[in-house]
């Protein structure tokens, strides 16, 4: 027996124990363009947090006298809207809401899709056949037809539209975590987790949850830029968010009829959705990556 | 083969069935009575109930859907509120409208998609290949309603070379009606042809890889060869993937056509949202799905016949 | 928890009768459940308490189907299988006292380690879902990575993928015995090791063997290395016994074709040994269909018209040695059975 031990101390080369998300971090810390992203995000929920402390002036306060000034104006240093409303301070403000409705939702279809995908995908058999089916009659429908399809029966507003969204999102989590569900299910770990007797609730525990958590959070992160452009695209249309609440879709929406007289300033609040969408779309690709490395 | 295609058409008939099932849902999630958006504000007792009977809106819901879906596969969407007109009407006039848009759309996010994800793939890790990746992340991040608005200011309001809105009369032309197309169509074009260029880029790089083609091209094989070899190789994944991304535009495309003032589905259902007009919401919502699922279906099968070594189950 | 002996050492610490397990499978255009895969198909067979039952078949016999059988990790379509005396699943042995008391070791060293966790909460997880608090869990699961052979110090706190095969390999066994089994399935347990490693571990399986008084069924298809370990061999063809009997009777006195036939492919230690069998030539049949009568008929060199009519019974022909061949059962209608005895004759 002292041989044997010998033996494998022989055989032991790493010297350091890591667990898999110390792995993830390193590698993500090593792609500058997730870190800058991620940057980003960081500096606009600050900027959303901080709002009232950042912003030069009041978001609501209207001046008919001082519509639609131009960019670099003294005093609007990024204009002003169609209502004589400062264009910086509610660009700043517009982050809370913006990011907040684009956000929520992916987050509440993480719980939800999550939880059916991996309930659907870990017993398996009919009632796994009878969720996805289900599953995909919602996936039958185009993201953005569905959003408003909801949304407009369920009439306009922000908690309607974030409804809306979180059932646009639902379905296509819940596919990913069944399909990663239904993988580690069938590896041998589970299979010994079984056979020592454990109860079907503390493997999921013990055993599926934190080998499935992890892709499904990375295609989740991937979905908060489409929830953003989404989101916003709603309140463009006057389904999300009403006037006079900043939010920079809706904000678009109303700059739209000064098209004409202060063109570049109408597309400002555009500009945010899409850094955003951009930052959260290169995070998610550097997420990606990082996870990715078979080990 | 025609095992996989009868299994395929089987499997989509519940799906039909489900899509059906939440259209119908739509006026029922909708808060308040149904009837109370058909009814005059002042309307009496008896109205009511007469027009509750006549609608079907006191039977059961089991009862309403079967007569509803019975009423629709007949080319039955009922009446629009707004306009007193068939919805059917109104739907497939509007839906001539967005297949213009979103097939052209979708040509040209092909076109410019597969050329830049071709070069991409076929020089991989170059400029090119880089500059291609940037563009298609920013494809699928542009907030495409935005964009939009830019081309609008750009072209419209700036330069003035293009009408910013509308169809047109309908008296210009082929090339008249074809400005109003352009801006929204090259807007729309953009998410294809990020996704397109990224499939294309894969692709054309896996097959280069191929011990096959590195030998060709080993044997001296000219480049025009390995060319058609990679055509051939790389359409059927490319086209189904536009096939895709037509019938997502197709429903997609209410925020562009909201832009553009052009009238299609997307301006129909805007009308219908803030008008309250849910038989006319419902039924175009429908109508749209539909075509969603069967293009699906039809990509699924065309890509098949083409590539019959793809292993289905 | 010392494992109680109840029946006696005479007492089959298994008992397996007419285990059957048939896999719906599509077919059909509409996805119809029209036809079965015969994975396992009827076997009986005992194991007894302190031996080492070798299992050995080509690919795809239903070698594994069988071992996740008798560990209930699928249900079977028919069949009974006895513990020590009782009926797994009946009142006197739950089938979580069963599955304490029978583990497993699988033959993928990687994915029977579950990546997130480390080795010693992997080891420590079945003593914990019987009760075992944490700390003492974990306190069993370094004394037995100590006795399989790897430090606890060093390996305790690792991950998965920070060993090689063999020390996988070793925590998988760590983790089998830490609910103090009576009975150890090994399947293929060290058909993915390197030579070298695969000695030490079957060593390190003997000692331990010994050490906790445990009974083995070791399935493999590396013939040299269950005849080295195995007190008997059980040779499965098809879904079904062909040959069962004592390790060395089976390996030098094989009665059943396909026995022989597999003996002659392998690389013989032994020059002196060579049997003139000709090896097998082409892959089993499909167990969706079996042949009728003898399943063996399609491939076997003693193929007669009677076997593809007759199904052959797994009947005795020396001791405790059984095969199911024609060829060798009195009185079968194959022109090499042996002449029938007196005892059959009356019987
Ligand atoms: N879940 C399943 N569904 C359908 N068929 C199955 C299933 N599991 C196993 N089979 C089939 O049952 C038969 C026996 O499989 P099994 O895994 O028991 O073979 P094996 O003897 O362990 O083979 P190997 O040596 O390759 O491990 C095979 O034909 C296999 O394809
Ligand atoms: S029964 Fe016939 S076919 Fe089967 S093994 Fe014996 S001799 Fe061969
Ligand atoms: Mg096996």
């Amino acid at each position: 027996m002292a041989a044997l031990a010998q033996q494998s101390i022989v055989e032991a080369p790493q010297p350091k124990t890591t667990g898999y998300w110390t792995g993830v971090w390193r590698r993500l810390r090593r792609d500058p363009v997730a870190i800058f992203a991620g940057l980003v995000i960081l500096a606009l929920i600050l900027m959303a947090i901080f709002a009232p402390y950042i912003a030069p002036a009041d978001p609501y306060r209207a001046s008919s006298l001082r519509r639609l000034r131009p960019i670099g104006t003294a005093g609007y240093p990024l204009g002003s809207d169609e209502l004589g409303r400062d264009m910086l301070s509610r660009l700043i403000f517009g982050a809370r809401l913006s990011l907040f409705m684009g956000i929520t939702p992916v987050i509440l279809a993480f719980g939800i899709g999550s939880a059916i995908g991996i309930f659907a995908g870990y017993v398996g058999g009919w009632v796994n056949t009878a969720i996805m089916r289900t599953i995909d009659v919602f996936y039958a429908f185009p993201s953005v037809l569905l959003a408003v399809a909801l949304s407009g029966a369920l009439g306009a507003g922000f908690g309607n539209a974030l409804v809306s969204l979180t059932v646009v999102f639902v379905p296509q989590i819940a596919r990913v975590a069944e399909a990663v569900t239904t993988q580690v299910r069938s590896r041998d770990y589970v299979e010994a987790a079984r056979a020592s007797g454990a109860g079907g609730f503390t493997i999921v525990r013990v055993h599926v949850l934190g080998n499935v958590l992890g892709p499904i959070f990375v295609y989740a992160t991937s979905l908060i830029s489409v929830s953003m452009i989404l989101a916003s695209g709603l309140s463009f249309l006057g389904l999300g968010v009403r006037p006079p609440e900043p939010e920079w879709g809706l904000m678009l929406n109303t700059l739209r009829t000064a098209i004409y007289v202060q063109p570049w300033l109408a597309a400002l609040p555009g500009v945010m959705i899409f850094i955003t969408s951009i930052a959260f779309n290169l995070l998610a690709d550097g997420l990606r990556s990082a996870m990715d490395v078979k080990q | 083969m025609l095992a996989y295609l009868a299994r395929r058409v089987a499997y989509t008939v519940p799906i039909l069935f489900g899509v059906a099932l939440v259209c119908f849902a739509l006026v029922h999630i909708a808060p308040g009575d149904p009837l109370v958006s058909v009814l005059p504000p002042d309307a009496s007792a008896d109205l009511q109930a007469m027009l509750r009977t006549l609608y079907g809106f006191d039977r059961s819901y089991p009862e309403q859907f079967g007569r509803w879906l019975w009423r629709a596969a007949h080319g039955d969407l009922g009446t629009s509120i707004a306009t007193g007109r068939p919805v059917t009407d109104e739907v497939f006039k509007a839906v001539g409208y967005t297949l213009r848009l979103s097939i052209l759309a979708t040509l040209i996010g092909f076109f410019f998609g597969s050329l830049f994800g071709f070069v991409a793939g076929y020089y991989r890790d170059s400029l090119v290949d880089k500059a291609a990746s940037a563009l298609s992340v920013l494809g699928v991040s542009v907030p495409h309603y935005w964009l939009g608005m830019v081309l609008v200011i750009v072209f419209a309001a700036i330069l003035g070379w293009l009408p910013p809105t509308g169809a047109g009369s309908g008296n210009e032309g082929f090339f008249g009606s074809l400005r109003f197309m352009i801006l929204p169509a090259v807007t729309m074009s953009v998410i294809p042809m990020g996704i397109v260029a990224r499939t294309v880029r894969a692709l054309v790089a896996d097959i280069l890889a191929q011990e096959f083609v590195i030998g060709l091209r080993a044997k001296g094989l000219t480049d025009w060869g390995v060319f058609r070899h990679v055509v051939k190789n790389a359409a059927p994944t490319a086209l189904a993937v536009m096939g895709l991304q037509l019938g997502y535009l197709l429903g997609g495309s209410i925020l562009i056509e909201t832009v553009f003032s052009w009238p299609g589905t997307g301006f129909l259902l805007n009308a219908a949202i803030f008008q309250r007009d849910l038989p006319l919401l419902q039924g175009t919502i429908l109508v749209l799905a539909l075509f969603f699922v069967i293009l699906n279906l039809l990509v699924d099968v065309v890509q098949t016949a083409l590539d019959p070594r793809i292993q289905r189950s | 928890m010392i494992p109680e002996d109840r029946g006696g050492p005479a007492q089959p610490l298994l008992t397996v009768k007419g285990l059957l397990k048939h896999f719906p499978v599509k077919k059909g255009l509409f996805g119809g459940a029209s036809a079965k895969v015969r994975a396992v198909d009827g076997i009986d067979f005992e194991v007894l308490k302190g031996e080492t039952l070798g299992v050995v078949g080509e690919s795809g016999c239903g070698k594994s189907t069988t071992a996740r059988l008798l560990l209930s990790l699928i249900d079977p379509t028919a069949g009974e299988i006895v513990f020590d005396g009782e009926r797994v699943g009946s009142r006197a042995l739950s089938l979580k006292e069963f599955r304490r008391q029978c583990q497993m070791v699988f033959q993928d060293s990687y994915s029977s380690l579950n990546p997130r966790l480390t080795i010693e909460a992997s080891i420590a997880f079945a003593p914990q879902v019987h009760g075992v608090p944490r700390k003492e869990a974990v306190g069993r699961a370094r004394d037995l990575l100590a006795r399989v052979g790897l430090e606890p110090r060093r390996f305790a706190e690792r991950y998965p993928h920070e060993l090689s095969g063999g020390q996988r390999q070793r925590v998988n066994i760590a983790r089998a015995l830490a609910l103090q089994p009576r009975l150890v399935i090994l399947d293929e347990a060290v058909s993915a090791l390197d030579k070298s490693v695969e000695a030490q571990v079957l060593n390190l399986l003997l000692d331990l063997k010994e050490e906790f008084g445990l009974t083995y069924i070791f399935i493999s298809h590396d013939l040299n290395v269950v005849r080295f370990i195995s007190d008997r061999v059980m040779v499965m063809y098809l879904g079904k016994v062909a040959e069962i009997g004592g390790s060395e009777e089976v390996f030098e006195r094989a009665q059943h074709p396909y026995t022989a036939a597999l003996l002659s492919s392998m690389p013989s230690l032994d020059p002196d040994n060579r049997t003139e069998v000709a090896p097998l030539a082409g892959d089993p049949p499909n167990p969706i269909d079996p042949p009728p009568g003898c399943r063996f008929h399609t491939r076997c060199a003693l193929v007669e018209p009677v076997c593809s009519a007759k199904e052959p019974p797994l009947a005795a022909t020396e001791g405790s040695h059984r095969a199911a061949c024609l060829a060798v059962q009195p009185g079968s209608g194959h022109s090499l059975a042996p002449a029938a005895t007196s005892v059959e004759l009356a019987a």
